[in-house]
């Protein structure tokens, strides 16, 4: 792994970056996208995550809403880090993804920026934060796997 | 005058929390020990069924159980046959809309209630407007959120049947003028239902005095377990609303072919066996809350959220949405800084806060802002407390409250 991705200062200035400049950070119209509206009574974050997965390739992610730092930065990291990646790739990092929130075994290297939130099970009342945009794409994800296997 | 020191020994939470400093008491409460002993003495001695046992350790239990609602009617100046035992603020919120709502109201009949509502005293509105085609409308509020006589008045017109308010916001903690309110309904042939979840706990509350046709609230917002709430309705109201939850307790007789004899008011509402040990614990925390008086309780409170309101104003990143409330529900924002991130803050420091989400465009209008973090005292908190909330407030910026993830 990436020896600047261990240290402390620089994985707080990435979240600080994608809270601050957030990627993919608009809706479309565009109805090939499949939608989630991510609200819960438990977390004042409210996003909706878009994504266009098309051919078994995730074409395109985007997001906005409502949210904290963790909330935004995650789902900011998480669109970057998917684009572009075929479904079953997508699953692998998200559910690794997940892995290290949950605090199981995962893979380091296949994390990239999204190891800034390795500790976020600290501060437990947090989690739903840092996963709110990955469930939604998870669930987009599964559910395109189920349109393929049709 | 209250003395804290002696009080908190009474709530072994804080002796086995000792860093937390709690300041979401309008979420809940803590017990005092006399509620916990009160809860336990029901399993460890008086264990069995309410009513109809017919043997000695029965009755004992009925007793104790029955005797909570004469006390519970005392404490409201009310009389024992309009205290309605629920589970809780909610349960008697939704009890009291559909069971008057759904029998009482036409096509175009009019709810009126306001955009600062809890969830609970709205949403069985939506419902009930939907089922019986009634509309609701708005009282609008005024520039700082406050529900004023002069806008209720305005708003108030003669297809109006329910006024559905609450006592205190539990958003802006503003005491809304009920007194008035209900002479004015009552004047039009409304009918009042009052929310008073956030008030009963913090200030003597006398429904004859404010006249209200029903009133909720719940046990553990003042001291008691969860699990069990109060409805109060005056007993002519109560005759014309519908007990929608039937079975054991609420019927004296039935048969197969139909017939069916209600028993009494207030049983008829309260269908199968209810937290009998909550309801005990209620008996318990209103002795406590009674001995202390709950004018003095009010007092300390008020004084409290001065102190605070004091203190705050004096840091420069600090936005305050309701200074000048009497309750203890102080509103507001760490300037740039979303609302979950510094009350993530506050907890990685003990504090405990909750944030919330305000969707009614109204409200977000008054606050310019979609999401507030809550800080709600009860008369157990001390001004030491205030002081470290507002240290932790002052050092709050963006960076700290990433920085608790590293
Ligand atoms: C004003 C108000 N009404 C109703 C409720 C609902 O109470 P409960 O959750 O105990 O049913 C609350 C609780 O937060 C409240 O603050």
């Amino acid at each position: 792994m990436n020896e600047m991705l261990k240290n402390p200062a620089v994985l707080r200035e990435i979240i600080m970056d994608h809270y601050q400049y957030p990627r993919n950070h608009k809706l479309t119209e565009d109805d090939s996208y499949k939608k989630r509206h991510m609200a819960s009574d438990s977390c004042i974050d409210d996003i909706t995550v878009q994504s266009k997965i098309e051919d078994g390739i995730v074409k395109d992610i985007c997001f906005d809403g409502v949210a904290c730092t963790i909330a935004t930065s995650s789902t900011s990291i998480m669109s970057e880090m998917l684009i572009g990646k075929d479904v079953q790739e997508a699953m692998k990092l998200v559910e690794n993804y997940f892995n290290m929130v949950e605090e199981k075994d995962y893979d380091e290297d296949l994390l990239e920026e999204a190891i800034a939130f390795q500790n976020v099970s600290k501060q437990a009342n947090r989690i739903k934060c840092a996963t709110i945009g990955w469930k939604a794409i998870r669930e987009m994800l599964q559910e395109s796997e189920g349109e393929v296997n049709e | 005058m209250v003395n804290v020191k002696e009080i908190r020994k009474d709530f072994p939470m804080f002796s086995n929390n000792p860093d937390l400093v709690y300041l979401d008491n309008a979420a809940t409460t803590f017990k005092p020990q006399c509620v916990i002993d009160a809860v336990t003495g029901v399993y460890t001695q008086m264990t069995s069924n309410i009513h109809r046992g017919d043997y000695d350790l029965s009755h004992r239990i009925s007793t104790a159980y029955d005797q909570t609602r004469t006390h519970v009617a005392s404490f409201l100046n009310a009389e024992e046959d309009e205290i309605i035992f629920t589970s809780g603020a909610s349960a008697s919120l939704n009890m009291a809309a559909y069971g008057y709502g759904l029998t009482n109201l036409r096509e175009g009949d009019v709810i009126l209630s306001t955009e600062a509502e809890h969830a609970s005293n709205i949403l069985p509105w939506f419902k009930v407007s939907e089922m019986t085609h009634s509309k609701i409308e708005y009282i609008s509020l005024n520039e700082k959120g406050e529900l004023t006589v002069e806008n209720f008045k305005k708003a108030m017109h003669e297809k109006v049947k329910v006024v559905a308010i609450s006592y205190v916001s539990n958003v802006l903690g503003y005491i809304n003028p009920i007194k008035d309110i209900t002479e004015i309904a009552h004047e039009m042939n409304a009918v009042v239902f009052l929310d008073a979840a956030q008030a009963v706990p913090h200030m003597k509350v006398d429904v004859k005095e404010l006249n209200v046709d029903f009133m909720s609230f719940s046990g553990h917002k003042m001291l008691a377990p969860s699990g069990i709430g109060v409805l109060y309705g005056k007993k002519d109201i109560l005759e014309k609303t519908d007990s929608y939850m039937m079975g054991g307790g609420s019927n004296a007789r039935f048969d197969m072919c139909g017939n069916l004899l209600l028993r009494e008011i207030p049983y008829r509402f309260e269908s199968g066996t209810p937290a009998i040990e909550a309801t005990i614990g209620l008996d318990a925390a209103i002795d406590y809350l009674e001995k202390i008086g709950l004018d003095e309780i009010q007092t300390r409170e008020a004084e409290l959220k001065r102190y605070a309101i004091e203190q705050l104003s004096k840091l420069d990143n600090i936005i305050l949405y309701n200074p000048d409330a009497e309750t203890g529900i102080i509103t507001f924002n760490i300037k740039d800084v979303f609302a979950q991130d510094a009350a993530g803050y506050l907890n990685s420091k003990h504090i405990a806060v909750r944030t919330g989400l305000h969707c009614a465009k109204m409200l977000v209008d008054i606050l310019k802002t979609s999401d507030t973090i809550r800080a709600s005292l009860y008369f157990y908190n001390t001004k030491e407390e205030i002081d470290r909330f507002v240290q932790v407030c002052s050092e709050i910026t963006l960076e700290k409250c990433i920085d608790i993830f590293f």
